[in-house]
C-alpha cells in the first residue's frame, strides 16, 4: 500500500523449492524446442503445428501451477546461473554473461500468469485461425513469445532480461505482422518494432551504467549494492533508473510511447489477448517491480517520474477509448489506461498494488480480447457500428464478455474491483490527492466506455450483414476458464482478510507486517467504487435506449449535429452535457488530435526528416562530396594521361629521335656550363 | 617432432596455394576436377585450422602457439614468423570456415563468363593471402599477405562482376561497372597501403636505437612496453597515422569508405561474401595486432579521433542505407555501419571494447556473409537486385525470404544472435573508456551509438518489407522461381546455426580471447604501462 | 697519341649509326644502325683501354661483353622482324605501332 520499508534480503523462512527450482530452466527451454520444432516437422502434423504448441505448453503450466503451490506454502527464493561467456573487465576484474533462472515470488506469479493465458490463448487460436493462412509460422512465432517471455520473466541478469525483451519485440513482430500481404499490417509492425526499439535504447543503456558501476550484470548483486548505498553507483542511479523506466515505457505503452499499441491490433486477434493484453505489454511494469527496490531506495528520485507518466498515461488512455468505433482499438485503449494504472502505483510505491493489478488485469481483458475475437470471428468486422444485438446469437461470448467488462469496470466483486482498489488505496496512502482524484475520475470513464462497448456490440439490433453464430467450444471453453480468473482472481488479496497475493510476491523483499494486516481504507474504497457504479449507469442510459440512434450519434465527428438526440433523450442532457460531452468532444478528440497528429506526427516528421537527411547524406555529402573527391583525383590522372599519351605514337623512330636530341640537349649542357 | 606444431599453421596457410596450383594443372574444360579440387583442399584447409583449435591451448591463449620461426630474407632482417593466439584463432578459423562454404555455394552458382578453373584458383590464392594475415607475426610477411588478398580479389571484381555500364562523374567515358569498382578497390587500398608499408619501414629503422633493428612483432611489442618512449611523441603520432590509413581504408572507417558500396554491388556474389566476411576484418585486425601494441601512447592520442569516425561510421552509413534502391547496395552500407561498431570497440582502449571488436568482427562476417549470399541468390533469380522491383518474395520463394527474414533481424542486432553482442559490449566499453579518455566524449558517443542501433533496425526492417513483404508486383506473375537448391542450404546453415550458436554461447569466441585481450591491454595501456609511463611523466 | 684519331672515327661511325637508325624506315637497316653505333663504342672502349692500360684490360673485356651480347640482340631482333615480316608482310617500322594505345 504505501511506502513500505524494505530489506532486501533473503526471507528467513524462504526455502529454495528443491528439485523443483532447481529444473525450473525445463519452462524457458521447451518453447523454444517447441519452436523449433513446429518450424521442422509442424506442416505435416494433422493441426499444423498447434498440437506441439499446445503441448509445449501446458507442460510449462503444469511446471508454473506446482512452483506457484509451492511458493504459496513454503516461500521459494533460488537462483540458477549458467555462464555463457566472461572477459576482462579492466583493473584486473573479470566480468560474465550468464543465462539462468531465477524462482521466487515474483517469478513464479508471473509464470502462473504467462503460461496460462498462453495455454489458454493457444487452445482458442486453434479454432480462430482455422482456415487461415500460415497457421503452422503462427503457432511457432507464439512458441517463440512465449519462450522469449518466460526468458524474460525468469532472468537473474539484465543480459537475459534484455534477450527476453526484444526477443517478445520479435515475436510481437512477426504476429502483428502475420498478415504481412497487407502492407498496412506490416507497416504497423514494424511500428511496433521501432517505438520498442527506441524505448529499449533507455533500457540498453541503463543496463551498460548499472552493469559498468556494479561491476555485475546481475539483479541481485545490483539490488544488494544499492541496499548497501554503494557511493558509485548513487552517483548513476537516478540515470539509470530513469533510463530503465524509459525502456520499460516501450514495452508497457506509456504516454507518450503508447502509439505502436493500438496499431498492433493489426495482428490476429488471440495475439493482442496474449501479447498486448495480458503478458508482453506488462514486461515494462514486472521490470519496474524487479528492480523495485532500487527505485524505492537510491534511485527514488526517478520515481515521481514513474508515477508522472502512470497517470498522464491511465488518463489518455481511458479518454481515447471512449471515441474508438474498433472493438480491439477500445481494448488496446484501456489497456494502455490500465497499464498507466500498473506503473502509477509502482511509481506510488505500491509495489503489491501495482503486481495485483497486473495479476487480475491478465484475467480480464484477455479474456475481453478473446471474447471480442469470438465477436469479430462470427461478424467479420471489427467496427462496432456493424454490430448490435449480438446477445441473442453469442450467448456464451456474451456472458463471459458481461464478466470481463463487470471486472474492468471495477465491480464488487470481481477481481478488477479488489486491484483497482488497492491502487487507490495506494495513492491514498501516499499523499498524493491530485493522482487520485484523477484515478478515481478514470475509474468512471474506464467503467463508461467498457459499458459503452458491451452495449454497442451486444444490445440494440444487429447492423452488420453477415450471419453471426456462436463461436466452437474451442473457443469458448477458454473464455469460460478465463471467467472464472475474473471472477476469483481477485480474492487472493482481500485487505484485512486474506493476504495470500501479497505474501506470494513479497518473498525477496520483507515488508512492515501491520501494513499487509491493514484492513479496508474507506477513504479509498467509497470513492472507486461510486465511479464505477456511476460509469456503469451512465453508459448504461446513454447507449441503451435505441442503438440504431446511437449508432447514428457515436458516428457523427461534429457535435452541432445532435439537437435531435437531445430532444429525445431529455433525460441523458444532464450525463451528455455535463460528463460525456466535454470529455468525448473537444477533450477526447483533441487527446486524439494530439495524439495522431503531434505525437505520431512526430514519429512521422522524425521519419520524414530522417529520410531528407539521409538523401542529403548519401546524394550530396556521399555521391558528391567524398566521391567527388576521389573521382576528382582520378579524373585528373586520367585527363594527364589522355594528354600525355599523344606523344605516345607507337613510333620507335620518333621516340629514338627524342632521345637523340635529348641526349644533344645534355651533352651541349654539359660543354656551354663547364 | 611434432609435425601439428611445427607445420599446422604453415600448411593451414599454404595448402590453398598448393589447391591454386593443382586447379592450375587441370585443363579448362574439366569443371568438376577444378571444382572437386577447391572443395578437397578448402575442407582440409578448415578441417586443419580445427585441429589447431583443438589443439589450442585455451589456458595460455594470450600467447603465441604452434609459433614458427625461421630466417627468411636475412639482408633486411624479415623473418618467416607465424604463430596463432586467442585474437587470431577466431578469425583464422572465420576464414577457413567461409571458404568452404563459398566453395560449396559456387557449385552451381556462376557469373559470366563462368570459368570455374579461374575463378577457384583465384578464390585460393585469395585464401592463403586471409589465413596468412591472420597468423603473421611479422610487419614484412603481414604486408605481403595482406597485399597478396588484393589481386585476387581485383580479378573477382573485374571479371566475373557486373558489367553495366556506368557514367563515373568527371570522366569523359562510361565504363563497366565492374572495371570501375575493381580499379577503385584497388586504388584505394593500394593507397593505404602504401603509407602503411612506410609505417612498417620506419617501425623498424626506429627500432634499431633500441638494439637489432627488427620487423618481429612480438618483439616490437616488447620493445613497446620496455622501451616507453620509444614509438611515442611527434613520431609515434605520424607512424599511427600512417598505419592508421593502411587498415582504415581496409575496414573501411569513414570517409575512406567509398569504395566499398562499389565493389560489393559490382562484386560476383561470392567475391561480396568473402569481401565483407573476411577482407573488412584484415584493417580492423590489424588495429589490435599492430597498431595497438607497438604504438599504444599514439593510440591513445589519436583513440577519440577513431571513435568519432567509428559513430560518424554508424549514423551515417545507416543513413545512407535508407536512401538506397539496390539491396546489395544496401547490405554493403550497413557494413560501414557494423564496422563502426567494432572500431568504436577498439577505440575504446578497454579489454571489453577490444573483445566486443573480435566478436563484432566474427558476428559481421557471418551475418553480413550469409546477407550477401541471400542477395546474390535473390539476384541471381529476379535478375535484379532493385527493390522496388521486388516484393513478395516470402510468397514467391518462402525458404529463402524466412532465411532472409531471419538474417535481417540477426544483422539488426537481436539479441540472442550473434549480432548483439559486439554492439552491446561496444556500448559497455565506451561508458568506461580507458581511464585517460575523455570519458564524457565517449559516453556521446556511446549515446549515438545506441541511437544508430535504431536506425539499423530502422533500415533492416524496411528492406525486409519491401522485399519480402506485400504481395508480389505484377512483374513476377507467371514466374516459376525454384526454392533454395541443396548446394544453397548446405552454404547457409552452417551460417545460420553459427550465428545461434555464438548468440547463445558467445563462450565460442570470447573463451579464446578473453585473455589474449586482458594480457594485451595490460601490457599496453595498463598500470605501470607504456601510457602511463608517457602520461605521467 | 692517337686517341684523338680513334675517338674521330667512333663518333663518326656513330653519328651514322644514329642518322640510320633515325631516317631508314626499314628494320633490318634499323637494326644494323644500332649496331653500328654499339661498334662505334666498341672503338672507344678499346681505344680508352690502350691509353689507360689498367691490368684487369677492363675494356677490352667489355668490348667483348658488348660484341657478345649485339649478337644475341641481332639474333632475336632478326628472329622478331622476320616473324613480323611473315605476319605482315612488311618490314617496315611505321607499321609496327600495334603496341601504341
Amino acid at each position: 500500500m504505501s511506502t513500505f520499508p524494505l530489506t532486501y534480503a533473503l526471507q528467513e523462512h524462504a526455502g529454495d523449492g528443491g528439485a523443483l527450482a532447481q529444473y525450473a530452466g525445463v519452462m524457458l527451454v521447451v518453447p523454444f524446442l517447441a519452436f523449433l520444432l513446429i518450424i521442422l516437422i509442424g506442416k505435416r502434423l494433422p493441426r499444423q503445428g498447434a498440437e506441439i504448441a499446445i503441448g509445449a505448453m501446458a507442460i510449462d503450466f503444469v511446471y508454473a501451477l506446482a512452483l506457484f503451490f509451492r511458493n504459496a506454502t513454503e516461500g521459494i527464493v533460488h537462483e540458477e546461473q549458467f555462464e555463457i561467456a566472461r572477459f576482462g573487465f579492466g583493473g584486473g576484474r573479470q566480468v560474465a554473461f550468464e543465462w539462468g533462472w531465477v524462482v521466487d515470488g515474483l517469478s513464479t506469479m508471473m509464470f502462473l500468469v504467462v503460461t496460462l493465458v498462453a495455454l489458454l490463448v493457444f487452445i482458442y487460436a486453434v479454432g480462430y485461425m482455422k482456415g487461415e493462412i500460415r497457421v503452422t509460422f503462427f503457432f511457432a512465432a507464439l512458441c517463440l513469445f512465449a519462450g522469449s517471455m518466460m526468458l524474460l520473466v525468469a532472468a537473474p541478469n539484465l543480459v537475459q532480461l534484455i534477450v527476453g525483451w526484444e526477443g517478445v519485440g520479435l515475436a510481437s513482430y512477426l504476429l502483428i505482422g502475420h498478415y504481412w500481404e497487407d502492407r498496412a499490417n506490416s507497416s504497423a509492425a514494424m511500428k511496433a518494432f521501432y517505438v520498442n526499439k527506441v524505448a529499449d535504447i533507455g533500457l540498453i543503456l541503463g543496463t551498460v551504467i548499472l552493469a559498468v558501476t556494479a561491476g555485475t550484470f546481475r539483479i541481485n548483486e545490483i539490488l544488494a549494492q544499492a541496499e548497501e548505498g554503494a557511493a558509485a553507483l548513487g552517483a548513476v542511479a537516478v540515470v539509470a533508473g530513469l533510463l530503465i523506466f524509459f525502456g520499460a515505457m516501450g514495452k508497457s505503452a506509456q504516454f507518450p510511447l503508447h502509439v505502436w499499441l493500438p496499431d498492433a491490433m493489426a495482428g490476429p486477434t488471440p495475439v493482442s489477448a496474449l501479447m498486448h493484453a495480458a503478458t508482453m505489454v506488462t514486461a515494462g511494469v514486472y521490470l519496474i517491480a524487479r528492480m523495485f527496490p532500487f527505485y524505492e531506495g537510491m534511485a527514488a528520485d526517478a520515481r515521481p517520474w514513474i508515477l508522472g507518466i502512470g497517470t498522464v498515461t491511465l488518463v489518455i488512455g481511458a479518454m481515447l477509448a471512449l471515441v474508438q468505433d474498433d472493438i480491439k482499438r477500445v481494448l488496446a485503449y484501456s489497456t494502455v489506461s490500465q497499464l498507466g494504472y500498473m506503473v502509477a502505483a509502482l511509481g506510488a510505491g505500491g509495489y503489491v498494488a501495482g503486481l495485483f493489478h497486473l495479476w487480475t488485469h491478465a484475467f480480464f481483458k484477455a479474456l475481453l480480447f478473446l471474447a471480442a475475437g469470438s465477436v469479430i470471428h462470427a461478424v467479420h468486422s471489427n467496427n462496432m457500428s456493424e454490430m448490435g444485438g449480438l446477445r441473442t446469437s453469442l450467448p456464451r461470448t456474451y456472458w463471459t464478455f458481461i464478466v470481463g467488462s463487470l471486472a474492468l469496470a471495477g465491480i464488487p466483486p470481481l477481481a478488477g474491483f479488489w486491484s483497482k482498489d488497492e491502487i487507490l488505496a495506494t495513492f491514498d496512502h501516499a499523499g498524493v490527492t491530485a493522482v487520485f482524484w484523477l484515478g478515481v475520475a478514470t475509474a468512471f470513464l474506464t467503467a463508461f466506455y467498457t459499458f459503452r462497448m458491451v452495449l454497442l456490440t451486444f444490445h440494440g439490433s444487429y447492423k452488420g450483414h453477415a450471419h453471426p453464430h456462436e463461436s466452437p467450444r474451442v473457443m469458448t471453453v477458454p473464455l469460460m476458464i478465463l471467467a472464472v480468473g475474473a471472477i476469483a482472481g481477485g480474492f487472493v488479496l482481500i485487505p484485512g482478510i486474506f493476504s495470500g497475493f501479497h505474501h506470494w510476491v513479497e518473498v525477496r523483499q520483507v515488508f512492515n507486517p501491520e501494513e499487509v494486516e491493514a484492513g479496508f481504507d474507506l477513504a479509498a474504497l467509497i470513492p472507486g467504487l461510486i465511479a464505477a457504479v456511476s460509469g456503469v449507469v451512465a453508459a448504461w442510459f446513454v447507449y441503451s435506449p435505441d442503438a440504431e440512434t446511437q449508432e447514428a450519434r457515436d458516428r457523427v465527428s461534429i457535435p452541432g449535429l445532435y439537437p435531435l438526440l437531445r430532444h429525445k433523450y431529455y433525460l441523458d442532457d444532464i450525463y451528455w452535457y455535463g460528463i460525456v460531452q466535454p470529455i468525448k468532444g473537444p477533450l477526447a478528440r483533441g487527446v486524439n488530435w494530439v495524439n495522431q497528429y503531434v505525437i505520431d506526427g512526430v514519429v512521422n516528421g522524425v521519419g520524414a526528416v530522417t529520410m531528407a537527411l539521409s538523401r542529403f547524406v548519401y546524394g550530396a555529402l556521399d555521391q558528391k562530396g567524398i566521391d567527388g573527391v576521389v573521382h576528382g583525383v582520378s579524373a585528373a590522372t586520367d585527363s594527364a594521361g589522355t594528354a600525355l599519351r599523344r606523344l605516345q605514337s607507337g613510333r620507335v623512330q620518333q621516340y629514338a629521335a627524342g632521345f637523340v636530341v635529348g641526349a644533344l640537349v645534355l651533352v651541349l649542357a654539359v660543354v656551354v656550363l663547364r | 617432432m611434432d609435425l601439428i606444431n611445427d607445420w599446422g599453421l604453415t600448411v593451414t596457410v599454404f595448402l590453398p596455394l598448393v589447391g591454386a596450383l593443382l586447379i592450375g594443372l587441370v585443363p579448362k574444360a574439366n569443371e568438376m576436377a577444378a571444382k572437386s579440387i577447391a572443395l578437397v583442399i578448402s575442407v582440409l584447409t578448415f578441417l586443419l585450422s580445427a585441429v589447431l583449435a583443438a589443439r589450442f591451448d585455451f589456458g595460455r591463449s594470450d600467447q603465441y602457439q604452434f609459433s614458427v620461426d625461421t630466417t627468411w630474407i636475412e639482408s633486411i632482417g624479415a623473418r618467416y614468423h607465424v604463430g596463432l593466439d586467442g585474437i587470431s584463432l577466431p578469425m583464422l578459423l572465420l576464414s577457413t570456415f567461409i571458404v568452404v562454404l563459398c566453395v560449396i555455394y559456387s557449385w552451381n552458382h556462376w557469373e559470366e563468363p563462368r570459368n570455374p578453373k579461374g575463378f577457384l584458383l583465384l578464390m585460393l590464392i585469395l585464401a592463403t593471402g586471409m589465413n596468412g594475415t591472420f597468423v603473421a607475426l611479422d610487419l614484412v610477411l603481414f604486408f605481403i599477405f595482406f597485399e597478396l588478398v588484393l589481386l585476387p580479389m581485383y580479378f573477382l571484381i573485374g571479371i566475373w562482376g557486373d558489367k553495366t555500364p556506368r557514367r563515373i562523374p568527371g570522366f569523359a567515358r562510361e565504363s563497366e561497372t565492374r572495371l570501375y569498382a575493381a580499379i577503385k578497390f584497388f586504388l584505394f587500398t593500394l593507397f593505404g597501403s602504401a603509407f602503411m608499408l612506410l609505417g612498417f619501414l620506419s617501425l623498424y629503422f626506429k627500432s634499431g636505437e633500441a638494439g637489432a633493428k627488427t620487423f618481429d612483432i612480438p618483439a616490437l611489442t616488447e620493445l613497446a612496453s620496455t622501451n616507453p618512449g620509444l614509438f611515442a611523441g611527434r613520431y609515434g603520432w605520424l607512424v599511427f597515422g600512417a598505419l592508421f590509413l593502411g587498415f582504415a581504408v581496409k575496414v573501411p572507417m569513414w570517409p575512406l569508405h567509398t569504395w566499398l558500396p562499389d565493389a560489393h554491388t559490382a562484386a560476383p556474389t561470392v567475391g561480396s561474401v568473402l569481401l565483407a566476411a573476411i577482407l573488412l576484418k584484415l584493417g580492423s585486425y590489424g588495429f589490435i595486432r599492430i597498431a595497438l601494441p607497438i604504438l599504444p601512447e599514439p593510440a591513445h592520442t589519436w583513440a577519440p579521433a577513431i571513435g568519432v569516425l567509428a559513430v560518424i561510421g554508424i549514423i551515417y552509413g545507416s543513413l545512407a542505407c535508407l536512401a538506397q534502391t539496390d539491396m546489395k547496395r544496401l547490405i554493403a552500407f550497413s557494413s560501414v555501419g557494423h564496422m563502426g561498431f567494432v572500431m568504436l570497440g577498439i577505440a575504446t582502449l578497454t579489454e571489453v571494447g577490444i573483445n566486443a571488436a573480435i566478436i563484432g568482427m566474427v558476428a559481421h562476417g557471418l551475418i553480413t556473409g550469409l546477407l550477401f549470399f541471400l542477395a546474390g541468390s535473390m539476384a541471381h533469380r529476379y535478375h535484379t537486385r532493385d527493390m522496388s522491383r521486388l516484393g513478395g518474395n516470402q510468397k514467391l520463394i518462402p525458404i529463402l525470404g524466412g532465411i532472409l527474414g531471419f538474417t535481417v533481424m540477426a544483422s539488426l542486432g537481436l539479441p540472442g544472435l550473434a549480432g548483439f553482442w559486439g554492439e552491446f559490449m561496444s556500448l559497455l566499453g565506451s561508458y568506461n573508456p580507458l581511464e585517460s579518455l575523455s570519458t564524457d566524449l565517449f559516453r556521446v558517443l556511446m549515446v549515438f551509438g545506441a541511437i544508430g542501433t535504431v536506425l539499423t533496425a530502422g533500415y533492416m526492417l524496411w528492406m525486409l518489407q519491401r522485399v519480402n513483404l506485400g504481395e508480389p508486383s505484377e512483374e513476377w506473375l507467371g514466374h516459376e522461381f525454384h526454392d533454395v537448391d541443396r548446394y544453397e542450404l548446405a552454404a547457409w546453415l552452417p551460417l545460420i546455426i553459427l550465428i545461434v550458436a555464438v548468440g547463445v554461447y558467445p563462450h565460442l569466441v570470447l573463451g579464446a580471447t578473453s585473455d589474449a585481450v586482458t594480457t594485451l591491454v595490460d601490457n599496453a595501456f595498463g598500470p605501470g604501462s607504456a601510457v602511463q609511463a608517457v602520461l605521467g611523466g | 697519341m692517337i686517341l684523338f684519331q680513334f675517338l674521330l672515327v667512333a663518333a663518326l661511325l656513330f653519328s651514322f649509326g644514329v642518322y640510320g637508325l633515325l631516317v631508314r624506315r626499314n628494320a633490318v637497316m634499323v637494326l644494323l644502325s644500332v649496331e653500328l653505333m654499339l661498334n662505334a663504342v666498341n672503338i672507344n672502349l678499346v681505344a680508352f683501354e690502350s691509353v689507360l692500360a689498367t691490368s684487369a684490360l677492363i675494356g677490352q673485356v667489355f668490348a667483348v661483353f658488348v660484341i657478345t651480347v649485339a649478337a644475341a640482340e641481332v639474333g632475336i631482333g632478326l628472329a622478331i622482324i622476320l616473324m613480323i615480316f611473315r605476319n605482315r608482310r612488311s618490314a617496315n617500322v611505321d607499321d609496327f605501332n600495334l603496341m601504341r594505345l
